[in-house]
């Protein structure tokens, strides 16, 4: 019997989360497609990296489904999250590289954990990834000797070893430059074509989203206040989304 | 009646107690499923054990000679110099041998723990470790406790032998006790059964050590300043601890292996 594939990889249903007494999800609704960059836009602080490790069960939620090809995540403890997380690559905002390891031993780590023994196989698929990211040569290096754009690939590197079905990026573009920016942006694009991941990047950064998404959620007040394509994105006339699109702030000078 | 909530010292101690027997439970699990990763052992071995000789040699020598001296100032009045062997070998092996190494590997061992592992928790690198399918109890603690089973009676062992050869010389050389009477009065008075409260002492005291470092480690939030606050924490709580249970750990074990006799 084939298991039934459905067209979403993620399901998330009436999530909500809070901490210190504050609500910061209030019944998060979204679908995250298979195959799609799907760009999850919010102000700074506003929830959406929380709600990022939700789908890898790094945060419990308090209430709420989350759903990972077709299985619920919200019950399940650290034990039996490791098979989901094993199709589900993260990447974190600094890169939490293991500041102990090499370059190289931080991208061949998950290799390793899951039994890789061949240090030749091991050596060709860490440089492989290696290369994708744009840092071959540079896999003697420990993380403290990297910049912050470098560490963000490597980590990326380490993200896509295994192969996932679907990477999370965390503010993937936050504190680079132009130029690094947009490197890290069509990296993603090009591992997205390159591999057929389904990504989903939280940002605020709008030149990043017009780069990199096929689908745009915005995230407001603990809800999802937009969920649809780049160009719906762009044609609306809602003043919440195109005040975003725009920068533009109420405050008075 | 909401007795817990009406005393929030004892609440806290008893969160805290809780969540320490929850990761002593979650890893004397891991050890027994045999979720073990030897080379981290190792790298831990030569990290806690090897690592901290100099520190647990230099106190034993410099505690056996002072006890030692101490013990003959005393007792030289009395006209009972060679007591002083046994004396102090007793009171090594039984008190201060795993005593002051426990509290020497606390705030050597103890405190590199929780920095680096609180380090790893500040900067995310715990939860890259879950994200990657690895438990970090796994991963991070486990080596470390089962390092510190074997190297801590290990560490007891030797600074109880550097601390009798220090008494010794002080005794013989310095203060020119018999040294026929020191060495047969203290192998008559010195049994197993204190060698063995010693490595029991030692044992347990590697487990407060660790699970205690681990656990202030693991719960590290705040930055850098938070690191620094658990970090001395580990410390001051696995010092104090180690002195408490020490006394309820001698009169369990006297009961076991109650002193004098021959065995």
């Amino acid at each position: 019997m084939t298991a039934v594939v459905g067209k979403n990889l993620i399901e998330v249903r009436d999530l909500r989360q809070s901490f210190g007494g504050q609500e910061i999800l209030r019944g998060v609704n979204l679908d995250i497609p298979r195959g799609e960059t799907t760009v999850l836009l919010g102000q700074s602080g506003g929830g959406k990296s929380v709600f990022l490790r939700h789908l890898i069960g790094l945060i419990r939620p308090l209430s709420g489904s989350i759903k990972v090809d077709g299985e619920e995540i919200a019950h399940l403890d650290e034990r039996q999250l490791e098979p989901v997380r094993r199709k589900v690559g993260m990447l974190f905002q600094d890169g939490a590289l293991f500041d102990s390891m090499t370059v190289f031993d931080n991208v061949a780590f998950p290799l390793r954990e899951r039994g890789e023994r061949n240090e030749k196989v091991i050596r060709e698929k860490v440089d492989r990834s290696l290369e994708l990211v744009s840092l071959k040569g540079q896999d003697h290096k420990m993380p403290s000797n990297l910049s912050g754009g470098m560490r963000k690939r490597a980590a990326l590197a380490r993200a896509i070893i295994t192969e996932p079905a679907c990477i999370l990026y965390d503010e993937p573009t936050a504190g680079l430059d132009p130029i690094v920016s947009d490197t890290i942006n069509k990296l993603i694009r090009r591992l997205q074509s390159q591999l057929k991941v389904t990504s989903i990047v939280v940002t605020h950064d709008m030149i990043s989203t017009d780069h990199i998404a096929d689908r745009v959620a915005l995230l407001r007040e603990g809800r999802i206040h937009f969920d649809g394509s780049l160009a719906d994105l762009h044609a609306s006339t809602d003043p919440v989304i195109t005040d975003f699109i725009e920068g533009r702030s109420h405050e008075i000078d | 009646m909401r007795f817990p909530y009406s005393f929030p010292l004892t609440r806290a101690f008893c969160l805290y107690l809780g969540q320490l027997s929850f990761l002593a439970g979650e890893s004397f699990s891991s050890i027994f499923l045999g979720r073990i990763r030897w080379r981290l052992v190792l790298n831990q071995i030569v990290e806690i054990g090897f690592g901290s000789q100099a520190v647990v040699i230099i106190t034993g020598i410099f505690t056996g000679a002072v006890f030692t001296a101490q013990i003959f100032f005393q007792f030289n009045a009395l006209n009972m110099s060679s007591a002083v062997g046994p004396v102090v070998s007793i009171a090594l092996c039984r008190e201060l041998g795993p005593v002051l190494t426990g509290l020497m590997v606390a705030g050597r061992v103890g405190a590199a723990i929780c920095a680096e592992i609180g380090t790893m928790k500040v900067t995310e690198q715990i939860d890259a470790l879950r994200a990657l399918a690895v438990n970090p109890i796994d991963y991070l603690v486990v080596p470390r406790a089962v390092a510190m089973m074997i190297s801590m009676p290990l560490l007891v062992g030797e600074c109880i032998f550097f601390a009798l050869t220090a008494s010794y010389y002080v005794a013989t050389r310095i203060l020119n006790v018999n040294s026929v009477f020191f060495l047969q009065h203290m192998w008559f008075y010195t049994h197993t059964k204190d060698m063995v409260m010693a490595l029991t002492k030692g044992f347990v005291f590697a487990l407060i050590v660790v699970f205690v470092g681990c656990q202030q480690g693991l719960t590290t939030s705040n930055g850098a300043v938070g690191v620094g606050r658990s970090t001395t924490e580990a410390v001051v709580i696995s010092s104090l601890s180690i002195l408490m249970i020490n006394f309820f750990l001698t009169m369990a074990l006297n009961i076991i292996f109650p002193a004098g006799g021959k065995f």
